[in-house]
């Protein structure tokens, strides 16, 4: 019965994270529910073939977890052995331990209660990452330690230390009060942002891209807007990402960079190009925005100048270096300014460019040195340019794009 | 005169972990006897004690241009920055930064304590 292991792994996909938050909202203990569930996953994957998918595999599986959990706690309750005592009047404070009510006034889904949670702001934003791609999207832990590209013991044991402090420091499994909710979904979105970036341009290792963290991470906004989808931060960063995430076969040829000028537009996703362009047209990002979301409103009507540029000489740079002059006020980061400098040079000719340079500092990245070579070399002083590619080959961590810049570099005409 | 004492680190002793049961029976008989001898002594009255959870737990909450940031650490400077403290009862951690919110803009160091079976 082959369809066994393909229904558990779609039931899996789908619905893991609503088990999770289910089984978390009835018992309170993160560090057994995610074992239990996963442990029910695995009796599903024995019994399934042989006895059949269950008429309800949800249900099935919430009900094997549920045992598990149900089994440890009695066993708990046997093996307890004494905490150590520094404590004045211990039957004072039971109660108010005991119960972690449940502070927000809004009532919700369990799933926005767990990606809150995941997301909460007193997790290391890496973790806050991790933990939301397993609890949320249920994604094996062997699959987010090769996303992350750390060893799989590594991811293992981050996971388990963010579980232990979720449950040590109190962390709650709550939506919080609708003052502080939109805050809270920002964090949410720099988490699949991170996610998204790491996928997007890993700064280290052999791959040009991972397009399956990338795919994920749009999956976990997805999942978010789908509880809360008018928050601007949120629908305007789907948009970016799937502007981004839509040239993914376009950027990588026989394993070497393709630089956005050189894609084969025919290669890229034209759904997702519409979609993100449906999204940036939606009202209310016209209104006032918190710095965070009209960041993401920028970021991504510049990239949708690119995307629905015809070819890349129909690029409208005017409006491309508007957007970059208005980003600079909202969020004036180096890798911003960095990018406006690209697009005036496109506008304006490789000297404009070059001034636009000065003076930016992006430390621990080879991508100024890499767009100065570039300008350089346009600029026709191509001594200088052989030197801002040494610059930028000797800084580069990430294996293909050093091939690429060691090949525009030997690709410079000898004088 | 009331003094804020906190135990930082095992020093001498084993982590408790590493006790067997008898030498965490000897080191609680030693807590025991603290606060007989306290009790004993006039003027000396110990007013909250707590056991705390380990370093990972604790929370860092600092305040910058109005803008609360929390992160599980770096830890506040203890020594140069130690201002005050409270010992607080509270159902979750953003209970406890939201009413933290209306104190000054301090750095402060959140730190659950030990949920003691008995």
């Amino acid at each position: 019965m082959g369809d066994a292991s393909a229904d558990l792994e779609r039931v899996v996909r789908e619905e893991w994270g609503r088990l999770v938050a289910l089984l978390l909202a009835q018992f309170r203990r993160l560090d057994l529910v995610e074992d239990a569930l996963g442990d029910a996953v695995e009796a599903a994957s024995r019994t399934w073939p042989a006895d059949g998918v269950p008429a309800n595999p949800p249900a099935w599986l919430m009900t094997a977890a549920r045992r598990r959990v149900l089994d440890r706690l009695r066993t708990e309750d046997v093996a307890r052995r004494k905490e150590p005592l520094l404590l004045l009047d211990a039957e004072q404070h039971q109660e108010g331990a005991r119960s972690m009510a449940d502070a927000g006034s809004l009532v919700e889904d369990d799933v926005l209660r767990l990606v809150l949670m995941c997301a909460h702001p007193a997790l290391a934003p890496e973790a806050a990452s991790a933990l939301s791609l397993r609890l949320v999207l249920g994604v094996p832990t062997a699959d987010i330690a090769r996303l992350f590209l750390v060893p799989e013991p590594t991811m293992a044991a981050r996971i388990t230390r963010a579980k232990k402090r979720i449950v040590g420091a109190g962390i709650p499994f709550a939506v919080p009060d609708a003052g502080v909710l939109p805050e809270r979904l920002e964090v949410v979105a720099q988490t699949a942002y991170l996610t998204f970036t790491a996928g997007y341009s890993p700064g280290t290792g052999p791959d040009l891209l991972r397009a399956d963290q990338s795919g994920e991470a749009i999956r976990l906004v997805r999942v978010v807007l789908g509880l809360r989808p008018d928050e601007p931060a949120l629908v305007a960063l789907l948009a970016l990402m799937l502007l981004h995430h839509s040239r993914r076969d376009a950027r990588v040829g026989d394993g070497r960079l393709v630089l956005l000028a050189d894609q084969d537009r025919t290669r890229w996703h034209h759904d997702e190009i519409a979609e993100a362009t449906r999204l940036l047209a939606r009202p209310h990002l016209a209104g006032p925005l918190t710095p965070l979301a009209a960041s993401y409103v920028l970021q991504a009507r510049i990239a949708a100048e690119h995307a629905t540029a015809p070819t890349a000489q129909d690029t409208r740079w005017d409006r491309v270096v508007g957007l970059y002059d208005v980003l600079l006020q909202v969020a004036p980061t180096p890798s911003a300014r960095l990018a406006r400098a690209v697009a005036i040079a496109e506008q304006h000719g490789p000297a404009a460019g070059l001034d636009a340079l000065e003076g930016l500092d992006l430390p621990q990245s080879h991508r100024p040195a890499a767009v100065r070579a570039e300008l350089l070399s346009r600029a026709g002083d191509v001594d200088a340019a052989r030197a801002a590619y040494d610059q930028a080959i000797a800084a580069c961590r990430n294996e293909v794009e050093t091939e690429f810049l060691v090949a525009q570099r030997d690709a410079l005409p000898d004088r | 005169m009331k003094y804020l004492v906190l135990l930082v680190g095992d020093g001498e002793e084993k982590p408790w972990s590493e006790q067997t049961e008898e030498e965490q029976g000897a080191a609680m008989a030693k807590f025991g006897a603290f606060g007989d001898a306290c009790d004993a002594r006039d003027g000396v009255r110990i007013l909250a004690g707590e056991a705390l959870s380990g370093p990972r737990d604790a929370t860092v909450m600092r305040t910058t241009g109005g803008r609360v940031h929390l992160t599980d650490g770096p830890y506040a400077e203890v020594i140069e920055g130690m201002g005050g403290f409270y010992l607080l009862e509270a159902p979750d951690l953003d209970v406890v930064v939201e009413l933290l919110r209306v104190l000054p803009p301090y750095d402060i160091q959140i730190h659950p304590t030990v949920d003691v079976e008995l």
